[in-house]
């Protein structure tokens, strides 16, 4: 079984967001950048798929900077087998333009499974036919589809795997294709005007210690946010 | 004049209550272009609430009927839209940023070749161009962007935009949508309980963390939840998912789901910066946490130190005096 894993580089969930001089990016001094949990599920699961087939190949790929090497080699270190980096410094603001790149280089190249993140939390196969279930709101929706698919995965899909020192030792050595990013003059339809911080929520009170202050916290939202 | 065509959302033949959200920025939206808000519902028959949409600013409301469109039909739907779309003179189309519309939007703006923005908190018409404003980073940042050429592509996060009352004609429209459903097929919703909110609409919602000590103390959170009569859910911090105590799709937070409801009560949640990030923009949080110097606290409008153990039971029985 032939899967190609499409993730991406984001700034750890630990990382204080700052805007950049130009107010309209991340100031990425200082940032940790890790491979973004919700794609360790996507990559967990194709290595999982080639493992139960007994053969086949774990295709990892990514678009962004040069730096996005060393997100691959983490997955590469998992047990991915090889790895792309469609460079660019000029991330696409519009998702369909990164979805056109990603595709033009998957197409033809005969890949059974195109896993992505993130709605599906079960995952069955067999044959040419698979069966997956997504969270929806109230509920698990079961959809139906045929082989090759483009799979987005879900945490509860599986329990990712840290990457062992022989693994990490071995990605080292696996291949990494590099190639200059392909993308659309459409760039412009999406354009970024003003990155902000989120309002800061004005610093709230105490209403009291222990039980004896519920009275008091009831009467509050009834009377002073209103929202009882 | 520019149209927008609000893509509502529904089940089991009944409208979901995110429609009348989307209808409402639709028609801030419209009024901004001096265009009328179109409506559309995809169903395999009637749909029910679709006479309570003209209340919210729609001029038409129309529905289109497919056998197979009773679940939601990925390809159907996407394929159905966008030819709609292409046959009026939309200068935007609005949908919800729901679980189904976080797959159909996408799709349709793939089949027009136009860009989509996604999980739009807030929205405009500035020099007759669509600005949206987007949560980015897991919402550690908000990032306003001008949506270029038509139509603008929006889908709106659920529980931002409150419905608000504009009443217009609603003219009611039908017709059938042609057309093979598609490859990927939803075979069934399995539902939970009967009576559960999901985190993400629930207008209420009551978060649990690593202070509940053991996954059987929730209890005392579900109690409290069904205090409020049906209009509350249980949520949890990463922690006690990780830890196995509760499902993943109770998650708030950076790996879980973004919330926004009118109350979020945090019980015996420390305040991570990742948890932060998924409920900041609730409109009012309250924090129960026997440690004062929890950072939950700094964001918090109301808090009580104290024990969860003594001071939830009390809580539960005040809100249960008020719903006498």
């Amino acid at each position: 079984m032939k899967i190609a894993v499409c993730i991406k580089r984001v700034p750890d969930s630990e990382t204080r967001v700052k805007i950049a001089a130009d107010g309209k990016s991340l100031d990425e001094a200082g940032v940790k950048f890790i491979l973004n949990p919700y794609d360790e599920f996507a990559v967990e699961e194709a290595l999982r798929r080639k493992e139960k087939a007994g053969a086949g190949e774990v295709v990892v790929i990514a678009l962004g900077p040069a730096a996005a090497q060393e997100t691959i080699r983490t997955t590469l270190a998992m047990g991915a087998d090889r790895g792309i980096l469609l460079q660019t410094d000029r991330i696409p603001t519009d998702g369909l333009e990164v979805a056109k790149a990603l595709a033009a280089e998957l197409k033809g190249a005969g890949f059974d499974l195109i896993l992505c993140v993130t709605t599906v939390a079960h995952l069955e196969i067999e044959g040419m036919k698979g069966v997956a279930e997504r969270e929806i709101e109230g509920g698990v929706e079961v959809v139906e589809f045929p082989l090759p698919a483009v799979l987005t995965t879900d945490k509860g899909l599986n329990e990712p795997r840290y990457p062992a020192l022989k693994g990490i030792m071995a990605a080292k050595k696996k291949p990494l294709d590099v190639k200059p990013a392909t993308l659309g003059a459409g760039g412009g339809a999406l354009e970024i005007l003003a990155l902000t911080p989120p309002p800061e929520r004005k610093e709230g009170k105490i209403v009291g210690a222990g039980p004896a202050a519920v009275p008091e916290l009831v009467r509050l939202l009834r009377e002073e946010a209103k929202v009882l | 004049m520019s149209h927008v065509l609000a893509v509502l959302e529904q089940r089991d033949g009944a409208l979901r209550k995110v429609s009348y959200e989307v209808v409402t920025g639709a028609r801030r939206l419209a009024d901004a272009l001096g265009g009328r808000v179109d409506a559309l519902i995809l169903a395999s028959g009637a749909v029910k609430g679709t006479e309570q949409v003209g209340r919210y600013g729609a001029d038409k409301v129309i529905t289109l009927t497919n056998p197979a469109f009773a679940l939601y039909a990925p390809e159907g739907y996407a394929r159905t839209i966008a030819e709609r779309i292409k046959s009026g003179s939309y200068g935007a189309v609005v949908f919800a940023a729901s679980a189904t519309g976080k797959d159909l939007a996408p799709r349709v703006a793939a089949g027009l070749g136009r860009p989509l923005a996604q999980d739009v908190v807030d929205l405009a018409v500035e020099n007759g161009a669509v600005t949206v404003i987007r949560p980015v980073y897991a919402g550690k940042a908000l990032m306003k962007l001008k949506v270029a050429g038509t139509p603008a592509l929006l889908s709106l996060r659920p529980n931002v935009f409150t419905p608000v009352e504009r009443p217009k004609a609603g003219t009611q429209e039908s017709g059938a949508a042609a057309g093979p459903a598609g490859r990927v097929v939803v075979k069934a919703i399995k539902a939970a309980e009967a009576g559960t909110l999901d985190v993400a609409e629930a207008p209420i919602i009551v978060s649990g963390g690593r202070g509940l000590k053991e996954p059987a103390n929730f209890k005392v959170l579900e109690e409290l939840a069904a205090a409020f009569a049906g209009r509350a859910a249980v949520g949890a911090s990463r922690a006690v998912v990780d830890a196995g105590w509760r499902p993943h799709a109770d998650q708030v937070g950076q790996t879980g789901k973004t919330v926004s409801p009118t109350l979020y009560v945090a019980v015996g949640i420390s305040g991570a910066i990742q948890h932060l990030a998924g409920m900041r923009t609730s409109k009012v949080i309250v924090a129960i946490n026997k440690d004062k110097d929890a950072p939950i606290f700094k964001v918090a409008d109301y808090g009580i130190v104290g024990d969860l153990f003594e001071v939830v039971p009390k809580l539960t029985e005040e809100i249960k005096k008020l719903h006498g």
